[in-house]
């Protein structure tokens, strides 16, 4: 039985849908992400869980036990605020053994457990101070020590590294994957960035206008996006629009206007005849001079129209000769080399037939 | 230069002219005598009468007991008022603190009176109980306006987070949202205590003789017997009081903080 269980949930706001027909199913000890675009409702979703909003339709499980009627300070879920709401009259160790103090905990207790608390977000020093003597990463610590002190059984995150700047964002992402291994609380982590999803989630539920698109596991959710809304949103894509010519189990073969016939990885449920979208990862395309020799089943003549520069990669902009535009990554693995080719280059990009992802939603 | 024109002169003033004998016909009697007999220069008198009768003291004890009573009632019907209006949308709520100053618009007399008239049917005039009602109906906006300015103020969240850490509404209110209007708390209980203690109009309207408090008897020194120097002591001694009840509480407040 899932640890917590989302089954057709729904939450209207007036003629808006915020969460619509929502089902999924979090595994004890997981790190379960809700990834989307601004406005996609997982803060409602979330609010939901925590009790802080009912659904208008449908049921939320935790251990296979309704939550309806249980009250958010009944539900044994704590939430991380964006806004860390740390009480700004109490001391760090105070906001820390609030959870504890709500619970009765006796005082020794409550001392020995505030400590073990603060030396897991490494901030044993600061236990007398007040939240505004700390900075946004220390408040987000004890935000989080405040949450897991009294081991819940679902820990609920919405966004709570989006006020940090990227380098501390990155130390506390690890921290976060660290944290939830060693306390082995269940997560449920709320972001819009894909990146941060990626790195840090066991599965993914990707959300879209109140509905979940897709939910898999990062690797499979990047390699094998579902439909067109998946694969845009996750990492960088090249995206062709076409008619599927023939399908053939592992091989599909797809027509492009301008660039004739392509071939894809096959999938269950393709049909000749029917318009489809090529998604291809810019990392799986190669670039090579012309007249190269490529052993490669796609090979399409174009011309380098911009490169960008990142350090560790390279990304190429190439025209088509069908006018369409694609990008290919290249590592830089030789150090002082920026680039391969030079802006108006002739190149020809190439791909294996399995890099090819076929979508028809 | 603000508080030396409009609080240190106005407090010196009075201390000399509590050292002063009255003058015949009220107002204060010369410093340099002009007349055989007549009494001129500085004098303790006024602190001696002052100090050699309990009445005063015990005028005074009546005076803040008065006050604390109705600065509590005031804080106990002020607080829903506010937390309600802080908690309603936004919209409203310009519309209901003009309700809550409206009684302002007409005559603090004639809202009095209309006590009286309330009052008057079920024989609770010129009582302690018809005293406390009419200090509570008069000040309850100033314990009112900073409460609510500083609920308005208080992030949601923080409350969320309280119920998601699992604290009951009692004890939300008792350790996020009461702490945290505490700012709101003392000034609005200063704005109500220090007027009632000065307050001649609704005891003398309201209640009986022997509901007299501070403010009567200053306002029968200087229009009633016309003894300028003792009505000028008594006000001195009242500020004393009350600068002593303002250190006490935040003395207080600072020993709470330190030990949280
Ligand atoms: N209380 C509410 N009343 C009316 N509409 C609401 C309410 N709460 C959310 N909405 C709407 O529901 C939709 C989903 O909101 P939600 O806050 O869940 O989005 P989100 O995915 O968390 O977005 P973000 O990434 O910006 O936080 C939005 O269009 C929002 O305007
Ligand atoms: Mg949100």
């Amino acid at each position: 039985m899932a640890l917590l269980e989302i089954r057709n949930v729904t939450r209207r706001f007036g003629p808006l849908t915020a969460v619509d027909d929502v089902s999924l199913a979090v595994e004890a000890g997981e790190f379960f992400t809700l990834l989307g675009p601004s406005g996609c409702g997982k803060t409602t979703l979330l609010r939901m869980i925590a009790g802080f909003d009912l659904p208008d339709a449908g049921e939320i499980l935790l251990e296979g036990a309704d939550m309806a009627d249980t009250p958010p300070e009944k539900r044994p879920i704590h939430t991380v605020f964006q806004s860390y709401a740390l009480f700004p009259h109490m001391t760090v160790a105070q906001n820390i053994a609030f959870p504890l103090r709500m619970a009765g905990n006796a005082p020794e207790q409550i001392s020995a457990k505030v400590r073990d608390a603060l030396a897991l977000v490494h901030l044993e020093a600061k236990g007398q101070q007040y939240p505004h003597e700390l900075s946004g990463g220390q408040k987000q610590r004890v935000a989080l020590a405040r949450s897991l002190v009294s081991r819940p059984r679902v820990l609920l995150l919405d966004e709570p590294l989006g006020a940090l700047d990227a380098k501390l964002r990155e130390e506390m992402q690890i921290e976060l994957i660290d944290m939830q291994r060693e306390v082995g609380i269940t997560f449920v982590f709320v972001t819009h960035s894909q990146n941060e999803a990626l790195a840090l989630s066991s599965r993914i539920a990707v959300m879209n206008a109140g509905r979940v698109e897709q939910l898999d596991e990062p690797s499979r959710l990047y390699g094998f996006p579902r439909n067109r809304f998946v694969a845009d949103f996750i990492g960088k894509i090249n995206l062709f629009n076409g008619e599927i010519v023939a399908v053939d189990g592992e091989r599909v073969r797809l027509r492009v206007a301008g660039l004739g016939e392509i071939e894809a990885r096959g999938a269950a449920g393709l049909r000749p005849g029917t318009p489809a979208t090529l998604a291809l990862r810019p990392e799986q395309v190669r670039l090579a001079a012309i007249g190269a020799a490529l052993d490669l089943p796609n090979r399409h003549p174009g011309k380098v129209r911009d490169f960008l520069y990142i350090g560790d990669v390279t990304t190429y902009v190439i025209d088509l000769q069908n006018g369409q535009r694609m990008q290919a990554l290249l590592p830089n693995s030789s150090p002082g080399r920026a680039k391969f080719f030079e802006v108006g280059d002739a190149v020809t990009a190439a791909w294996p037939a399995e890099a090819g992802v076929v979508l028809t939603e | 230069m603000f508080l030396v024109v409009f609080f240190l002169l106005p407090a010196l003033i009075m201390v000399v002219a509590s050292l002063r004998y009255p003058g015949e016909f009220g107002g204060l009697a010369p410093l340099v005598s002009t007349r055989p007999g007549e009494e001129a220069g500085l004098t303790l008198e006024s602190y001696r009468v002052f100090f050699s009768d309990w009445v005063y003291f015990e005028i005074f004890a009546k005076s803040f007991g008065v006050a604390v009573l109705t600065t509590l009632v005031c804080l106990l019907m002020a607080y829903p008022v506010a937390a309600l209006i802080a908690r309603s949308p936004k919209r409203y709520r310009d519309m209901m603190v003009l309700l809550v100053v409206l009684p302002f618009a007409s005559n603090f007399l004639v809202r009095v009176y209309a006590w009286m008239i309330m009052l008057g049917p079920f024989e609770l005039l010129f009582s302690r109980f018809a005293v406390i009602c009419g200090m509570v109906y008069v000040h309850l906006p100033f314990m009112i306006l900073p409460l609510y300015t500083n609920l308005e103020k208080h992030d949601p969240a923080l409350l969320d987070a309280a119920q998601d850490l699992g604290a009951n509404a009692w004890q939300r209110f008792w350790r996020v949202t009461f702490p945290l209007s505490l700012p709101g708390v003392f000034s609005g209980s200063a704005l109500v205590f220090i007027p009632v203690l000065g307050m001649f109009a609704i005891p003398e309207i309201l209640g009986g003789k022997d509901d007299w408090i501070v403010g009567n008897m200053i306002k029968e020194s200087f229009l009633g017997t016309r003894d300028w120097p003792f009505g000028s002591m008594l006000s001195l001694m009242l500020t004393l009081a009350v600068l002593a009840v303002a250190a006490a509480a935040s003395w207080l407040a600072g020993r709470r903080m330190s030990r949280a």
